[in-house]
Order: C-alpha cells, then structure tokens, then sequence
C-alpha cells in the first residue's frame, strides 16, 4: 500500500487525538511491547508472521481478565485515511469487546487494509455483505462527551487509542 | 392549550431564560459555529444534502415494502421483527422480551423509547432501567424531560449536574468538575451494564436488505449496551429504514458534521445482530472469550408506527419523516439558544421540526403548545442536512392549530380591520398581525392621530389585554405620505426610456410603503443614479404578515393577486426589486407552494433584493460614482443582514457594495434580531425577542460602538432602534445619491 495513504492515514489518527506508530514484520514485536500499559490483553491478529505470543499480551482472555485490562490490542479488518476511523469486526475471537473495555485500545493494521475514505470502506463492507451481513463498528479516536459541561475524553470506550501500522503487510 | 394562558407562557420563559440560557446558549451556539464550519470544508457538501433527501424521500415512499424486506432479513439473521402500531404496543412487545430475560435494562440513547415513555413503562412491569448516555442519565436522575434532540441534558452545566449528582448519590468525596463526573457516572453505569439482562438501542439507520442498524455514538455506551447483555432490543421509528448499505453513505458523511462539526462519529456501529461476538459473562473466570459462543444471543427489532403512517399520508407532514434529527434546526434558532427545548419542544422532540413531529405522534395540542417560537426566520433551512422545510411545516400545523380555536369574546373587535380567508375563533392576535396591511393603511391614513393613539396609555393596556400586545414595545410609525404617494408626487420615473439601461419595478412592500418610506425613497434615486428607469405600481401587499400567523389560505391569495399585478411588468422585461427581504423571500421561497411552477420560476427569478441588484448593475458596468461612498470621517458600518435574505444568499451582496465603495463593514454573527415581524409585539415573547437581540446589540457595542448600524429588514431596524441609542438605516441609504 502506498506511503502517502499510510501518511494521510497518520494525520488523519493525529488531529483525532490517536497516536500511531508504523513498523513492519520484524519490528513489529518491539513495537507492540512500547505501546503496551499492563494488564493487557488480545485476540489473536491473524496477520501473516506477526503474532502477540511474545508480548506482554494475555491472548484469548476470559471476561474477568478482559475487565481488569488495561489494555486491549486487536487487529481490525479496514483502515479509513480520511478520517483515520478503524473498522472493528464483532468477530467470535471478541475483537468488539477488547477493543472496547480497557482504557487503551492497540489497533494493528495493515497497510494494505486502508482506504482512502468512509464511502469507500462502505462499499468493501456491503460488498461483504453479499455473501454474509456481519457486525462491525467504525471507530475514530477515543471515547468522549461533552455532556457533563466541557468535554472529557474516556468514557465507556477507551481514553487512549494508539495505532499500530504494518508497512509491509 | 398553553397560548390560553399568556402570562403563565411569558413566566416560563422568564423562568428558562433565567436558569437554562446560559448553559443552552453556549451549546447551542457552540454546535451551530461547529456546523457551519464543517459543512464550509466538506466539498460537494450541498450536493450530499440533496442526494440524501433523494433517498428519504424515496425510502419514504417504498416503506411498506422495505418493512417486509427488513421483516425478511432479520429473521434470516435469526432475530425477530415486531411492528408496533402505537407506544401500548411497542411497550407491551418489550416488557415481555424483559420478563423473559430478567430484570434489569440498559439503554443507549434513543428518542423514540422517550417518545413512547419506554422507561416508565418497563419500571412500572417492575424492571430496573438505567439510561447509559451521560446526558440521558443526568436528565433520569433529574426527572427531567430532555432538552434537546442530541444532547438531552445540555440545558445543565458542570456545577448544575455536580449539585445533582453530590445530592442523589451521596459519593464519598463531593464531585465537581467535569472529569469527575464522567468518571463516576462511567463507572456507577459501567457495573449496570456489565450485570444487565437486556440491552435497548434506537437506531439512527435501519437497512433493509441486510437488516443492519446503524448507530451513530460518542461515548461507546452504544457499543457496550449492544455487545454486553445477550439480548439486545432496537427501538427504531419506521421512518428509519433505508433501503441498503449503498444508501447510507451520504448520511455517515452529514450526520456528524450537522450535528455537532465532527467529521465523523466517535462510533458509527453497523450491527446486524445477533451477531458473533462472544456472550460475556464476567462471573466466569475460566472460560476465554473465544469459547465464550454466542448461541445465547437473541435481537428484537421493533419497528414503531405511532402515527409516522398516517404522517406519510399527510403531504404537509410527510417530510417529517425524512428528518435524521440531528439537531441542527434546534441549533440554528434564535429562539432555541435562549430557551432550549423545555420552551421550544414538546413531549419529547425539540425545536423547529418537534413541531413535526410532535403533531404527528401527539397531536396538534401539544404541537400548539411551542409552534409559535417557530419565527419562520428560516435559517435553519440551510442547515438541515435532508433539506426539510422546516418553516413551512411550522407554518401549516399553526395554521391547522388556528383553525381548531373557538369562537372568542373578542372576535368582534378586530372584525373590521381583518379581511382575510381565516375562521372566527383564531387567536385575535395573530389575526390582527396577519392582516397588517389593513392596520398600516387605516394608520397611515389617520396619521399622525393614528401614532398618538398608539402611544396612549389605555389603547396600549387594551391592545395588550385583547391582542396580546406588549406595550412595553414601540410600535410602528405610520406616515402620513406613503412610498407611493412620493412617486407620483414627484412625477413619477425621471429616467426616459430611451436613456435607461434596464427597467424596473420597485416593490411597495408594506413597510416600505406606510412605515418606513425613506428606504424607497433611497431605493428609486439609487436605482435612478444607475440608469434604471424605476416604476413603483399598485401591487397588494406579499401575504407574508398573514404566512407569519399560519393563515396559509390568506397567503395564498395575496400570492395569486400579487403575481397578477406584477404579470405584465415581468413580461415588459422589468426586473422586481424588493426592498424587504421577507418579502423577497415570500417571492422566491414561499410562493412556490402557491403560485403554478412557470409564475413562480417567473417572479422568482426576476426578484432582487435592492442592494443585490445595485450589486448586479455595478458589475455589469454600473457607475459606483454615481453613489454616496463613506465622508472622510465615517464611522465605519456595522450591518446586520436579514435572517431570511442569509437563507437566500443574498446578504453578501450589500457587503460587497458597501465594502467597493469604500466603507468599512462588519458583520453581525447573530442568526437573528429577534423581533421577527410581529413576534417580538406579542405580550408571550417580548422578554425571548429582547434576550435574542440582545446577543446582536452586544455585537455592535464594545470595538464596534461607534459604527454606524445598518440593517436590511424593517424587524431588524425595529429591534435594533429599541435595543440601541443609535439610530439604524437601511444599506441602501448610505448609497443614496441624495446624501451627497
Ligand atoms: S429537521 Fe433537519 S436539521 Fe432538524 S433535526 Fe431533523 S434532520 Fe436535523
């Protein structure tokens, strides 16, 4: 995927308050480890020799463990430049839930999985829906709210978001 | 109704003004600048508006076959579809699903549970029901109803809501600051949501094909209420349903911009549930997530009814139904930053399209209840992303409401000044604002008794007690020489034929014409100093004093008589130039709904607001020279375009002219003077119409004190003479030959 997608992809999760960092295959377990705040927890990333075996990473963890974490890292299906949105998939592994309840979401993504913007991750996502209409959820930064009287950032999702992108994948 | 009793009405808006501005106005507003930015940035956003209308309207039409898609697909999905006809039934359907479950609800925001008082309901059956979004909690602990469509609680501050929660939740260490609060209410909801046994979303997209909600959140209560509780329960209005996926997109691009100037939602869920995710049990300490399965997952989609069909058959509501509710109309209105959605809304919708809404749903008593804070300013015409004409359907439920009164004591005191198309029984004040025209002749005629009388103690206290006039307010001059009267006078055009560059008409609107002449007079040696040969006819006043109270059937009269003396003009090739933008905005708005589509497209098309047609003359090669430019000592402007004339895009006009003849211009933010026509006279609204123009006169004061201050509407002027020391004019005076 090209550099400058993955660029504008990077400002993109900078001005909605997500750090990022991007790496490749080999890096990526150091990587992994330097955006990690413990307890943390993972699904399985699925991506083709890249794993959280090595890291700090409780992987498949139970619900209890899931609530203690601080830190929940998930691979997601589409990255939106645009907007630097992530597709979260409600897959079976409990991508949805781990990326929701610990106060930092790592979000790996790979390269070739980001798109220039909504409408276009749209049409990947009906396309899919074709053979078989699924769950999933855009998410673009951290959680907030205004409705307390001035904006706060953390709410029922996470406060911090960070980025992980694999250049080579 | 709640019009009966005008001073408990004019009490509760002192009240609100009193204790819920300040939060509501700083929102509001805030929202509103965010607006304007965003939808400034986003190229093509205009188009998207219109091919998002395209697809409601479309969906709208389909709805009883996009019912039986979704119908089809969720049950495919393995969820259950019920369709509920009113909120008995839909209450009924989920006080089963919960007994069936357990005890204790979750919910995400959704207006349309608050529409059928969902909460009371499963309370009542017993349940446990905790509202997740902070700003629906805040206004559940408070007992309150919401304030605003997007942000329920946005009527409170910080301090307001510590006070709340300090008293209701007794917490350890008092709670004051924002973070605080956030904290204590995500964790005090957070174990709510984890033991829940059901949880409740709305929907802000229902797509049939796949039977897909979409959902559109900051705070990722959504998320957890949907992802947590095995059984999760959609409430969704009928009107949701889009046909696919390959519709939504326009609406993820408007929503968050016109709703709050984000780009996108924090969240933007696509759930076709049941969905895979795995079941959470927290208790189970053993089993990881990925064996966890999801065979317990159940979904309901509830699809309500609740009169949207009926509205669908209504031409005039139908397009209620294409409404996202995203706010934008609420943030836009004078009126709504004052007050907020506890004046301006009804059971459970506010702002200008809760009229809609509330009539539909309610019916028109409660929609009678708010509809006048509707001023018909329009401005948040531009700002609604489907394009609802949301002054036009405030309009038809208050002509509809006037037409529901009963015969009045005072009917017979306004039987000679109101010869209009209306029923006895309507409000006498509306009726006497809507027959204006009748008043400013006999006024301008009886000139100067007529204005002395209106400054007399008793005729003030009676006009107030039977009209509802608030003699607190100036009103109107009459003068005794009309606009038209000083055109023959002189001797009619002084441009020949022969030396003119074009032909016009300048329309003797009824302010120009009886109250504020010198606008025209302006206006003809201006027009005059270009080369346009000028003609001021006969032609009826524009149904605009008549729109403002609802009476549509008087409206539409004058719209047929006015295009009739204006007919022969328009095909002489004269240009229609207008001085009032309401007026204009009559032309070109309103009168599509009253004239056949060729008349209209004619008068529209060939109407001009005074200073944009000076403006178009100027670029075809019209001589600036010929027009007073600013003394070496001028002040500098500070003009306040018209609310309606913004709607049109026809205000930059008269900054570019005045601005390329060398004045120094600023321009007033505001949305509105306030005083609206005859809004700001009413007894109800004088306090409202004084707060709103207050925001304007701040505006002017401070750096820009000593500018002089220009207004294009004869409300605004009004206004702006109670509300300052220094007298205000019309633009086009400044340019007038005769100052020179
Ligand atoms: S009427 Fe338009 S502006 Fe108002 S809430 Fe509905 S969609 Fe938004």
């Amino acid at each position: 995927m090209s550099a400058t997608r993955i660029a504008e992809f990077g400002e993109s999760l900078e001005a909605h308050g997500v750090s990022w960092a991007r790496t490749d295959a080999d890096g990526f377990a150091s990587t992994l480890v330097e955006s990690l705040v413990e307890p943390a927890v993972g699904v399985p990333l699925g991506y083709e020799g890249v794993s959280l075996d090595d890291a700090p990473v409780t992987v498949d963890p139970t619900p209890a463990e899931l609530r203690a974490a601080t830190t929940g890292v998930t691979p997601v299906r589409l990255g939106v430049a645009a907007y630097g949105s992530f597709l979260v998939d409600s897959d079976a592994k409990g991508s949805e839930p781990v990326s929701l309840y610990p106060e930092r979401h790592v979000a790996v993504v790979r390269g070739s999985d980001l798109v220039a913007d909504l409408p276009a991750a749209l049409d990947e996502l009906g396309a899919s829906y074709a053979a078989e209409p699924s769950s999933a959820v855009f998410a673009t930064g951290p959680s907030a709210t205004g409705d307390m009287g001035a904006l706060v950032e953390g709410v029922h999702g996470p406060k911090h978001v960070h980025a992980v992108v694999l250049e080579d994948r | 109704m709640a019009v009966d009793d005008p001073t408990e009405k004019a009490a509760h808006i002192r009240h609100l003004l009193a204790t819920e501005r300040e939060a509501v106005r700083e929102n509001t507003s805030h929202f509103n600048r965010e607006r304007y930015r965003a939808s400034a940035e986003y190229e093509g956003y205009e188009e998207l508006r219109s091919r998002a209308r395209e697809i409601k309207e479309d969906a709208i039409e389909r709805l009883p076959e996009l019912v039986e898609t979704v119908r089809e697909s969720v049950e495919a999905n393995g969820g259950t579809v019920y369709v509920a006809d009113d909120a008995a039934d839909a209450n009924r359907y989920v006080e089963e699903v919960v007994r069936d479950q357990g005890d204790t609800v979750v919910k995400s925001k959704s207006m349309t549970t608050e529409e059928i008082d969902l909460n009371e309901a499963l309370e009542a059956a017993g349940a446990d029901v905790y509202e997740t979004d902070l700003g629906e909690f805040v206004v559940q602990v408070a007992d309150e109803a919401p304030s605003h469509i997007v942000g329920p609680s946005l009527h409170k501050s910080s301090d307001d809501i510590a006070a709340l929660f300090n008293a209701h939740f007794d917490p350890e260490e008092p709670l004051s600051t924002a973070e605080e609060l956030t904290e204590f209410a995500r964790d005090y909801l957070g174990d709510r949501i984890v033991e829940a046994d059901v949880g409740v979303t709305g929907a802000n997209f229902v797509l049939a094909e796949s039977g897909t909600i979409t959902l559109v959140t900051n705070e990722g209560n959504a998320r957890k209420v949907a992802a947590t509780p095995d059984t999760h329960v959609a409430v969704a209005g009928i009107e949701k349903l889009l046909p696919s996926i390959e519709e939504l997109g326009p609406f993820t691009e408007l929503i968050a911009r016109a709703a709050t100037g984000q780009d996108v939602p924090q969240y933007l869920s696509m759930l076709t549930p049941p969905s895979d995710s795995p079941s959470l049990d927290f208790d189970d300490p053993t089993t990881p997530l990925s064996e966890q399965g999801s065979e317990n997952r159940e979904f309901h989609l509830v699809l309500l009814d609740n009169g949207r069909t009926a509205m669908r058959d209504d031409p005039e509501l139908r397009e209620t139904l294409y409404c996202i509710r995203c706010g934008a109309c609420a943030n836009s209105c004078a009126n709504f930053q004052q007050v907020g959605g506890h004046a301006f809304g009804g059971e459970t919708y506010t702002g200008g399209i809760a009229t809609g809404w509330e009539a539909g749903v309610e019916g028109l008593d409660t929609a009678a209840e708010f509809n006048d804070l509707c001023t018909g300013c329009s401005r948040c015409v531009n700002a609604c992303p489907v394009e609802i004409d949301i002054p036009w359907i405030n309009t038809v439920v208050r002509d509809r409401v006037n037409r529901n009164g009963d015969e009045g004591q005072f009917d017979h005191l306004v039987e000679g000044l109101t010869p209009d198309a209306e029923p006895g029984g309507m409000d006498l004040g509306k009726r006497f604002f809507g027959n204006f025209e009748t008043a400013a002749k006999l006024g301008s005629a009886t000139a100067p008794l007529s204005n002395w009388l209106a400054k007399s103690g008793p005729v003030r206290a009676g006009m107030e007690r039977a009209l509802g006039i608030d003699r607190r307010r100036d009103l109107p001059r009459f003068e005794r020489e009309t606009f038209r009267d000083w055109f023959e006078a002189r001797g009619g055009a002084l441009v020949s034929a022969d030396e003119a560059t074009r032909e016009a008409v300048v329309y003797p609107d009824l302010y120009t014409n009886y109250v504020r002449p010198e606008r025209g007079r302006a206006a003809v040696r201006v027009l005059e100093a270009l080369s346009v040969r000028v003609q001021v006819p006969d032609v009826p006043s524009s149904g605009r004093a008549p729109l403002s109270q609802g009476m549509v059937a008087t409206a539409d009269a004058k719209a047929s008589r006015v295009f009739g003396a204006l007919a022969e003009h328009l095909d002489a090739g004269r240009d229609v130039v207008v001085v009032e933008p309401s007026d204009l905005a009559m032309f070109r708005r309103e009168y599509e709904k009253f004239l056949p589509e060729a008349s209209h497209e004619r008068l529209s098309e060939n109407s001009y607001e005074v200073v944009e047609y000076v403006f178009g003359l100027l670029e075809n090669g019209g001589d600036a020279e010929a027009l007073a430019g600013p003394d070496a000592d001028d002040p500098g402007v500070a003009y306040h375009s018209h609310c309606q004339q913004r709607t049109l895009g026809a205000a930059a006009h008269t900054e570019a002219v005045l601005d390329r003849l060398g004045y120094d211009v600023v321009l007033s933010e505001a949305e509105c003077c306030g005083m609206a026509g005859s809004f700001g006279y009413k007894r109800d609204y004088y306090e409202l119409s004084m707060a709103v123009g207050e925001e304007l006169a701040t505006e002017f004061g401070g750096a820009h004190e000593g500018r002089r201050v220009v207004a294009s509407g004869t409300s605004c002027l009004d206004q702006l003479d109670d509300l300052l020391e220094r007298k205000p004019a019309h633009p086009v005076e400044l340019l007038d030959p005769a100052r020179r």
